[in-house]
């Protein structure tokens, strides 16, 4: 168990960037060149709120399950 | 104050007290944040440019947003002053300060008589709204779970956990209540302003029982030992071995609990007005049915907690959702689909009302109001209203509303609860489960934070988030567009279901970290 949570680490980390490149490049880019209010207040809450939440967040838990520090 | 004089023991009486002074704050601060989403229909009427309906209403969303963004923060700036000068004091400001904002929202003049300042002003009301709210749940967990004995954390504490389902039905009863009590055009006018403005006077009512109440004793020990920390966030967020526990209440238990209950309960209130254009009172009544038949459970599963663990009952409610929502929403939106119903041709109705608009001898508005009768007893309206006007051209608006049967409504209703069970499964018993999980003098910081990124942002903005993924699905001429929104729950509770299920030791029945 203790090698599944650490191998799964790296499995948090292709997530986080995953989320990165899907927040930014297929719903926010895309929404702030749309030129609508709507698609604006969207992009910025997605881009600058939960994209740096979920990367930032499983980069760093994805690094911590691969050093072992879940193991116990 | 020498640590031999604080009791750690509470009697039953005394925690029966404690419990009912602590959930009717936190109550009255979620009745006030919930009363702006409950109206953001007509809030985006009144507050946003309105030449584009669908657009006041998804700023209104985003501004609803914004209330979930900034919660995050008043969990920090809150929950730093709880573990530094106590839990009373910081909980009384913070339901101060969410009474006062809600009363302000219901003062604010109208877009028409002071332009952008009014949407202006909502938004920074909003934004202290979310900031009380950050401040005000893991305060009132942490106080409670102190005070209770160890092993009945999860029951006592999913008395807190009712208060945000209870006030969300109260919410939509005042609502109810003050809109029915009126005619529609006093409604539209000033009457919605009503049940923002009375919330002043729960508030004040609750901060007369919350002064009376004695500090957590467990804080109260921890102070008098000058074990309380001197730098809360730098112990919290700074500290690996804390920070750890952080990222993993966020990922493991949180993340996946806030998109469930928003699914459940939020939701389920945009999808059937939004998509399926179930009649607004009917909505509403039968959310209020599936909320009052669901809400014992937070404490049945608290309860259960106690027995059996946090983790197992947290982890089955969002597994529940993954694997159910896609069915109860297609059941759903089939339930009333008028292309499986037979309409009675000879009961159609058209009617054409034209009214002269105000301050103007020439310019007209137009209302034509088809209605559509079914065999089952459904009864579908579709008005258009246009503006007969001489100098300018304006785009007809359009509304739709179905009243479905009786038989149709229970069947909603279940459906409906069906998915607030999965809610108290994964919310009963969070705030032990947060609680157990960090130690006294960093408790309110660290538990608040993961708590209201996860309830806050994940699932806050699932409304606005699953509204975007059906208009883009619709967009794309996808057969299914209305189930669409439902893949970002559904992403985020699988997710947050493995990791919790390979990392989460549960503590529930052992203890805490202390």
């Amino acid at each position: 168990m203790k090698e599944i949570k650490k191998i799964l680490g790296i499995v948090w980390m292709l997530l986080g960037l995953a989320t990165a490149y899907f927040g930014i490049f297929e719903l926010g880019i895309p929404k702030f060149s749309s030129g609508k209010q709507e698609d604006l207040v969207f992009g910025i809450i997605i881009m600058l709120v939960l994209t740096p939440i979920i990367t930032g967040g499983l980069l760093i838990f994805g690094k911590y399950a691969w050093d072992g520090e879940f193991g116990d | 104050m020498s640590t031999e004089n604080i009791s750690l023991k509470t009697s039953t009486k005394e925690l029966v007290s404690i419990i009912g002074a602590s959930s009717v704050g936190t109550l009255i601060e979620w009745y006030d944040f919930y009363i702006f989403g409950s109206l953001a229909t007509i809030i985006s009427t009144q507050f946003f440019p309105k030449e584009n309906p669908t657009a006041a209403f998804l700023s209104t969303l985003a501004t609803f947003a914004a209330g979930f963004v900034v919660r995050p923060f008043g969990a920090l700036f809150f929950g730093r002053l709880g573990d530094m000068i106590g839990r009373k004091y910081t909980f009384m400001i913070t339901l101060i300060l969410m009474g006062g904002a809600t009363f302000a929202i219901g003062l604010v003049p109208k877009y028409e008589t002071i332009g952008f300042a009014a949407p202006l002003i909502v938004l920074i009301l909003r934004l202290l709204q979310g900031l009380a709210l950050g401040g005000e749940y893991g305060g009132a967990a942490t106080y409670v779970a102190e005070h209770s004995p160890e092993g009945e954390r999860g029951f006592w504490t999913s008395w807190i956990q009712i208060t945000a389902t209870a006030g969300l039905f109260i919410s939509l009863g005042v609502i109810l209540i003050t809109k029915n009590s009126m005619e529609k055009a006093t409604w539209e006018d000033w009457g919605w302003r009503i049940p923002f403005l009375v919330s002043i006077i729960m508030v004040f009512v609750s901060v007369l029982i919350r002064r009376n109440m004695s500090e957590s004793p467990l804080f109260a020990k921890a102070k008098a030992e000058g074990k309380t920390s001197k730098n809360p966030l730098k112990e919290s967020f700074g500290n690996k071995l804390n920070f750890k526990f952080v990222l993993l209440a966020l990922f493991g238990a949180t993340m996946g609990q806030g998109v469930i209950w928003y699914t459940g309960q939020f939701y389920a209130q945009t999808f059937l007005l939004k998509i399926m254009n179930i009649d607004y009172d009917q909505a509403n009544t039968l959310l209020i049915i599936a909320l009052m038949m669901g809400t014992p459970f937070f404490v049945v599963f608290g309860w259960l907690s106690d027995k059996i663990g946090r983790k197992p009952i947290m982890l089955l409610g969002m597994f529940l959702g993954v694997i159910c929502y896609r069915p109860i929403y297609e059941k759903m939106y089939q339930t009333a689909n008028l292309s499986n119903k037979e309409e009675i041709m000879t009961n159609l109705k058209v009617e054409v009302k034209r009214a002269l608009l105000p301050k103007s001898t020439t310019d007209s508005l137009i209302t034509t109001t088809t209605t559509h009768v079914y065999t089952d007893g459904t009864i579908y309206k579709e008005t258009v209203k246009e503006n007969i006007s001489s100098n300018k051209e304006s785009k007809p608006e359009m509304s739709q509303s179905i009243k479905i049967n009786e038989a149709d409504k229970w069947t909603l209703i279940w459906l409906v609860f069906v998915q607030l069970i999965f809610v108290t499964m994964a919310y009963g018993p969070i705030a032990a489960f947060l609680v157990e999980l960090f130690p006294v003098k960093i408790r309110y910081t660290s538990m608040s934070l993961p708590y209201h990124i996860g309830n806050g942002v994940f699932g806050g903005l699932m409304p606005a988030i699953a509204t975007y993924l059906v208009t883009a699905s619709k967009d794309a001429n996808n057969p299914d567009f209305y189930l669409a929104g439902l893949t970002y729950p559904i992403l985020i509770a699988s997710v947050c279901f493995v990791i919790g299920l390979l990392y989460i030791r549960d503590l529930g029945v052992k203890g805490n970290r202390d």
